[in-house]
């Protein structure tokens, strides 16, 4: 049933200037599992994108280079041309709705119809449905997956490992499906529903169907596919037969030295004193959730947090200013701190930074003067004054204030009064640090401070970092999905993995440990692995 | 008493508290009659069925007009008011003719083919209004019910400027005619509907007990063919009620079944309830059955699909918005054909008052029937129908017995009115709100 | 040329340009035709004050995020409550107007407070739900009138129970009472400096609110919810504050315009008398998640002034037929729909 290989030939994506994928060869045959592996940002996104013709990449200029399926041009404008074309996604979070049942769901948009009187005169949308095909359809795709669910059960209230089989089953059932990619399709699954869901693969990859499988656990990849790909920062690193390479191996062309930051040296000097410390702490923050993590914090350090995206690194600080639900002991400078009252946590001296920096750090339709006071107004009562019976804002306070702030920390702006929303992303960054020193903090939490922020200044962002630490003895917890940035200003840093620590490492630590211990791996067997394919690798080079 | 329910009901998940939370506005309404009925003494019996029945007849047709839109996930369409609007003037339309015709003693544009005639006309101005109100929605998305409302008041305006202003300044009509005002522009404040008056409604008539005889005999016999001989269409799917409400539904249709033929053989009065107007029962059953069709269409699925969630309709390639138009464009047009069927009952239209209050009153009956902003039935929209206008009749009559003043329960109903609208719409949003916060994160489930 | 009539008009709103031009034709019309133009004037400024507060009153609400106070009202039946409480204790002139201010004050922060707990609960649906609060207390407040055995014969029928449709302010001595304070006349056109000066007064008021803290962070939790939730600011309490400082100033709104109206109008009077407001601030460039003074004072004026000037001019030329009020209706709710098109979405039902 299908005889075309799927080959990206050349393909390259530029989103304004900034190029996010740069010449990848890949290539799927009929029948076989290949895995596309890469830490956050490597383009695997982008990639399947374009794979889809979803309207982001057809929005914004296209792509360049070519998508060919058996040796053709396969010219997918849209999600259409790429369901025509037998491409099939099983997403990640579901596309079912959850009030109708199995059959609706898998029949949607394509459900079987009969004409009518109505419809010869209104259209082909006035046939009537054929309630009894679409269920032995739903049954038939159902069964080739060994699934022995009622077609007819709503979809509201099956197990999750069901809704993934329903949304296979969907893709399967459309005709001529030739290729499918499984976008991390065991994130959400037990150990049980994962087995089943990898089995279910293997058999739909035995009747000819080629298989796309992204995911970020090493060992699903080894035991499952037949080749992996390896993307690193939009580029194609590696594709290679699995049963040739390690997860070791994976780990460090997965993580690699994408940019060098220099690590201007030595240990800095780290107090024994612990400033907070986290016990169990688990946050509701959906697509980041947190599932209890233990920790301490030494005062004046900077601690590092990694991890891949959707592991939870970014639910701990959310959680510890009290963004999400949380539970779990937090104390901070020897008191316990009720972290639910982000009032009392910013009173006692923690400040935040978010990851999202327009949608939680600033008001885009204010001033940089006032964003930067705002905070230290409300948690400190700082710049007011009284005038009469009234407590006002003191705009005079307020502007002293971010001039220095303007100054210190070198905003390029055209005034203080200029609204934050004009700002380039550095500068707002600039201004939400401005906004959490107004508030004199001993701990900062910030979250992917250089996301979004061109190469220069990044390099600024890190170093204020770095001084904050040294200069103003500020302890600072800093979470990142960029490892070498973790790696160039951080004391330690905390792997996150499934919402839980994987290990705590020294930013001196080989690639392959980070990568296999973002993969899940735990410390020892991260180390062991690393170790030995150091050991090949320095063998291979001697030999 | 929930363990009960549960067991009766076979239904493990059932909750009471949710129970009474989803039908609060229809228990409220049961009690209210109820309590109505005890305490209006010097209420005719027959006379309030007359009434309640008439009041049916008029609204039912209205009130069907909002379910497509709920399903489709535009909420309840207070926007039918410009439907009525449509039918309006269609209806000014005919009869300028109409009695024009009168006048030199015809008969044209009277009686059923005028009514006929004001459907036909009513067709394509609701659908162009349709339209444009459909594309106004798909721009004030997640805000349909306010949109909606005001459409309604905006329609009025505009459709005020036509019949007072433009018919005459600009439309070139007889400035004699009877229907114009005095001056030769715009419509009189009341349009006589003349011979179209009860065209639909004196078709065929039959007494109200022996209709009553057959329709509880007929949902009697249709519920135990239900339960105990219908074979599903598709496999494993089963049609069969919980035991409670096949119980409810039996007791109460016997029930009646019953009460009727006592009447009948007594010469109770129920006998003296008006006739009931087939031909019109048979429209709105029509109207009944064509909802349920259109249901069973591709075009029905889709409406539920964008009804249940927009972003995964269109993610499999429905287009959305064309169909929430399309869900616009029929109730629109079923609202026009209501509002003739309603004032062809009425006998009398109010140029410039009887589409105000459309909206609100069929809303709020659909929402006494126990549909709300995602869910609404045919049997919601009938059962609401004689619910609420139930309450309208007794209203006054309580406010008589208790206070010494109908005026005071006049009042009571406009409230109830508002009312029943603000607690749905509020405690659906509510309860929404409340599902969609973040729960505290649990411990290990390992 | 074209392009800068563009920047203008986006800069200040199709509502507010289009409104604003509308203006400008009808008074030139009304001066060809010969109307007296500080009549015309002087009749604005009289609606303009006696609108001003209820429009002001949108300025907490929507500033807070809940959107514009379509459950206006709430606080208008707690201003009338007010004041037909105190008549029934014989208040007059000036005593009534104080004691009935301070009493709407009293039943306003309940009212507010309630009002504002419905508004917490039913969060990205406000505006409708509001909508019907405001028709539901009206229809309550009809019963109340009916029933409550308020005794004194000026506000009664003359026969029967129950409070007339319209009361006299004259009874009271307190017809026009703030708009003839301190009046004066200049080449025609009547200053009603009282109403003006109360106007200011609260803008003033609202001016400072919205420079303390409390002011502050209303206006943060408005604008960007999680940047206030961050900030560690109770936004739920912060609007409640704003929707009782809303209902405060509707249900003052309320008794200005009946002195300056001479009635105080009760039963269905204020049922439809939010939507005016609301079209009004949107008309001085608010929307429906952001408003200043300026768009109230703007907005009252240019709304108003539409409203005064357009029914004789429309007379005039189209004898017999009211089509100023049809005009209304229509720029009203045009004006609203055209702002509801501009609400991004709070999700997916």
């Amino acid at each position: 049933m299908n005889n075309g290989i799927l080959e990206f030939v050349n393909v390259g994506k530029e989103y304004s200037g900034h190029a996010v994928l740069k010449g990848i060869n890949m290539d799927v045959r009929p029948g076989e599992i290949h895995a596309l592996i890469g830490e956050n940002g490597a383009g695997k996104s982008t990639l399947m994108n374009i794979l889809f013709g979803m309207p982001v990449i057809h929005s914004t200029g296209g792509f360049t280079g070519e998508v060919r399926i058996g040796g053709e041009d396969a010219k997918i404008m849209n999600p259409h041309d790429a369901m025509m074309q037998g491409i099939g996604m099983v997403h990640q979070e579901f596309m079912l709705i959850p009030g109708f049942t199995i059959t609706e769901n898998i029949k949607i948009n394509r459900e079987i119809t009969k004409s009518s009187l109505m419809s010869k005169v209104f259209g082909k949308r006035m046939e009537s449905l054929e309630h009894a095909a679409m269920a032995t359809d739903a049954r038939k795709a159902l069964d080739t997956m060994g699934m022995d669910i009622e077609e007819y059960t709503k979809v509201h209230g099956l197990p999750v490992g069901h809704m993934q089989f329903v949304e296979i089953a969907r893709e399967i059932d459309k005709t001529g499906i030739r290729f499918l990619v499984f976008d991390e399709p065991t994130a959400v699954l037990t150990e049980s529903e994962t087995e089943h869901l990898l089995n279910a693969i293997r058999k739909l990859a035995a009747q000819g169907i080629g298989i796309v499988f992204i995911s970020h656990r090493l060992d699903e990849i080894i035991r499952l596919s037949d080749r992996v790909t390896i993307l690193r920062d939009g580029e194609w690193v590696a594709t290679e037969e699995t049963k040739n390479i390690t997860a070791a191996e994976i780990a460090r062309l997965m993580v690699g030295r994408a940019l060098t930051l220099d690590r201007a040296e030595g240990d800095r000097k780290v107090s024994d004193e612990k400033i907070m410390t986290v016990d169990n702490l688990r946050v509701n923050m959906p697509g980041e959730e947190v599932k209890g993590v233990t920790f301490d914090v030494h005062r004046g350090e900077i601690l590092g947090i990694g991890g891949l995206a959707g592991q939870g690194k970014l639910g701990i600080a959310n959680g510890l200013m009290g963004m999400y639900p949380v539970t779990g002991k937090v104390t901070f400078k020897g008191e316990p701190l009720d972290v639910m009252k982000t009032n009392e946590t910013l009173k006692k001296g923690v400040a935040f930074l978010s990851e999202d920096r327009k949608g939680v750090g600033l008001l885009l339709q204010s001033s940089i003067e006032e964003n930067i006071a705002f905070t230290a107004m409300e948690v400190h009562n700082k710049f007011l004054k009284k005038v009469g019976p009234f407590t006002l804002t003191d705009d005079k306070a307020i502007r002293e204030n971010a001039e220095k702030m303007v100054k210190d920390l070198d905003i390029r702006c055209t005034s203080v009064t200029q609204n934050t929303g004009a700002l380039s992303g550095g500068n707002q960054q600039k201004v939400c640090v401005g906004k959490a020193l107004s508030l004199d903090p001993e701990l900062l939490l910030v979250s992917e401070p250089t996301r979004g922020i061109d190469i220069g200044a990044k390099k600024l962002i890190l170093d204020l970092l770095k001084d904050l630490a040294e200069k103003r003895g500020m302890t600072v917890i800093m979470t990142s999905s960029e490892l070498a940035e973790l790696r160039s200003i951080c004391d330690r840093v905390l792997i996150i993995c499934e919402g839980k620590v994987a290990g705590e490492l020294s930013p001196f630590d080989s690639d392959e440990v980070y990568g296999l211990m973002m993969s899940g791996v735990s410390k020892e067997e991260a180390m062991k692995a690393a170790g030995a394919a150091q050991k090949k690798a320095g063998g291979e080079a001697n030999g | 008493m929930n363990d009960m329910m549960k067991k009766l009901t076979g239904d493990s998940s059932f909750d009471l508290g949710n129970w009474v939370l989803d039908n609060i506005v229809t228990i409220i309404f049961w009690v209210f009659i109820i309590l109505g009925m005890l305490t209006a003494k010097d209420l005719s019996l027959n006379g309030f069925f007359t009434e309640l029945c008439n009041r049916f007849y008029r609204n039912a047709f209205l009130i069907l007009s909002l379910i497509i839109p709920v399903i489709a996930g535009l909420g309840l369409n207070f926007g039918i008011v410009v439907g009525a609007i449509a039918g309006q003037l269609a209806i000014i339309a005919v009869r300028y003719w109409g009695i024009n015709s009168e006048l030199v003693g015809g008969t044209a544009f009277g009686g059923l083919g005028g009514l006929l005639l004001m459907f036909v006309i009513a067709l394509p101005i609701a659908a162009i209004i349709g339209w444009l109100t459909g594309t106004l929605y798909n721009k004030t998305k997640g805000q349909e019910m306010i949109a909606s409302l005001i459409v309604g008041y905006f329609g009025n305006g505009v459709y005020q400027f036509i019949v007072l202003f433009l018919i005459g300044a600009v439309i070139p009509v007889a400035a004699a005619h009877p229907m114009i005002l005095y001056d030769g522009v715009g419509i009189r404040m009341s349009v006589d509907m003349g011979s179209t008056t009860y065209a639909l409604d004196n078709l065929l008539q039959i007494p109200f007990v022996p209709f009553m005889i057959a329709a509880a005999a007929f949902v009697l016999l249709f519920v135990l063919w239900n339960q105990f001989i219908r074979k599903p269409k598709v496999e494993g799917q089963s049609y069969k009620m919980n035991p409670l409400k096949f119980w409810v539904y039996v007791i109460l249709a016997a029930g009646v079944l019953a009460y009727f033929v006592m009447q009948l053989m007594t010469g109770g009065p129920m006998n003296d309830v008006r006739q009931v107007p087939v031909v019109l029962m048979l429209v709105i059953a029509a109207l009944a059955i064509f909802n349920q069709w259109i249901m069973n269409t591709k075009l029905g699925q889709d409406f539920r699909s964008c009804g249940m969630n927009q972003t995964i309709a269109e993610a499999n390639g429905i287009n959305v918005d064309r169909t929430r138009v399309i869900a616009t464009v029929i109730s629109t047009v079923l609202a026009a054909w209501g509002m003739i069927i309603y004032l062809q009952n009425m006998g009398t239209l109010n140029t410039y008052t009887a589409h105000n209050n459309v909206g609100y009153f069929s809303v709020a009956a659909i929402l006494v029937g126990g549909a709300s902003v995602d869910k609404a039935t045919i049997g919601q929209a009938v059962t609401g129908c004689l619910l609420f206008h139930a309450m309208f009749i007794l209203s006054p009559e309580i406010g008589k017995a208790v206070f010494g003043q109908a005026a005071l329960g006049e009042y009571f109903r406009t409230f109830m009115v508002y009312g029943v609208i603000g607690l749905s719409l509020g405690l659906y949003v509510w309860r929404a709100n409340k599902r969609a916060k973040l729960a505290m994160p649990k411990e290990d489930e390992e | 040329m074209g392009k800068k009539i563009g920047d203008f008009i986006n800069r200040i709103g199709i509502p507010t340009f289009a409104v604003g031009l509308l203006l400008v034709v009808l008074l030139i019309a009304a001066g060809v035709m010969g109307q007296s133009i500080p009549t015309l004037i002087s009749d604005i400024l009289k609606r303009v004050g006696m609108n001003g507060l209820l429009v002001l009153a949108m300025l907490p609400a929507i500033k807070s995020g809940t959107g514009p106070n379509f459950a206006l009202p709430v606080g208008i039946e707690g201003g009338l409550m007010a004041l037909i409480v105190c008549m029934q204790f014989d208040f007059s002139g000036w005593a009534l107007m104080g004691a009935s201010a301070v009493l709407c004050i009293v039943f306003c922060i309940i009212l507010g407070w309630l009002y504002g707990q419905l508004m917490n609960a039913v969060k990205g649906a406000e505006m409708t739900i509001a909508t019907y609060s405001g028709f539901s207390i009206v229809a309550f407040f009809n019963i109340l009138w009916l029933a409550i055995p308020f005794s004194n014969r000026k506000m009664g029928w003359m026969l029967g129970n129950g409070l007339r449709e319209t009361i006299q302010m004259k009874g009271f001595e307190a017809d026009k009472i703030l708009s003839d304070f301190l009046a004066f006349e200049i080449a025609g056109i009547k200053f009603p400096t009282g109403m003006i000066l109360v106007l200011a007064f609260f803008c003033l008021l609202s001016w400072l609110f919205f420079r303390t803290k409390t002011g502050m962070a209303i206006f943060a939790g408005g604008q960007n919810p999680r940047f206030a939730e961050a900030s560690g600011l109770n936004i739920d309490r912060n609007r409640i504050i704003a929707n009782i400082l809303s209902t405060i100033l509707a249900g003052l709104g309320i008794i200005m315009y009946s002195q300056g109206y001479g009635y105080a109008q009760l039963y269905n009077g204020p049922l439809n008398m939010a939507f005016p407001a609301v079209a009004a601030v949107l008309v001085g460039g608010a929307t429906a998640s952001k408003a200043s003074i300026p768009n109230v004072l703007i907005g009252v004026c240019l709304f108003q002034g539409l409203m005064t000037t357009a029914m004789p001019v429309m007379n005039q030329i189209f004898t017999g037929t009211d089509l100023s009020d049809i005009m209304r209706i229509i720029i009203q709710n045009g004006v609203i729909l055209y702002a509801l098109t501009k609400v991004k979405s709070g999700g997916d039902r």
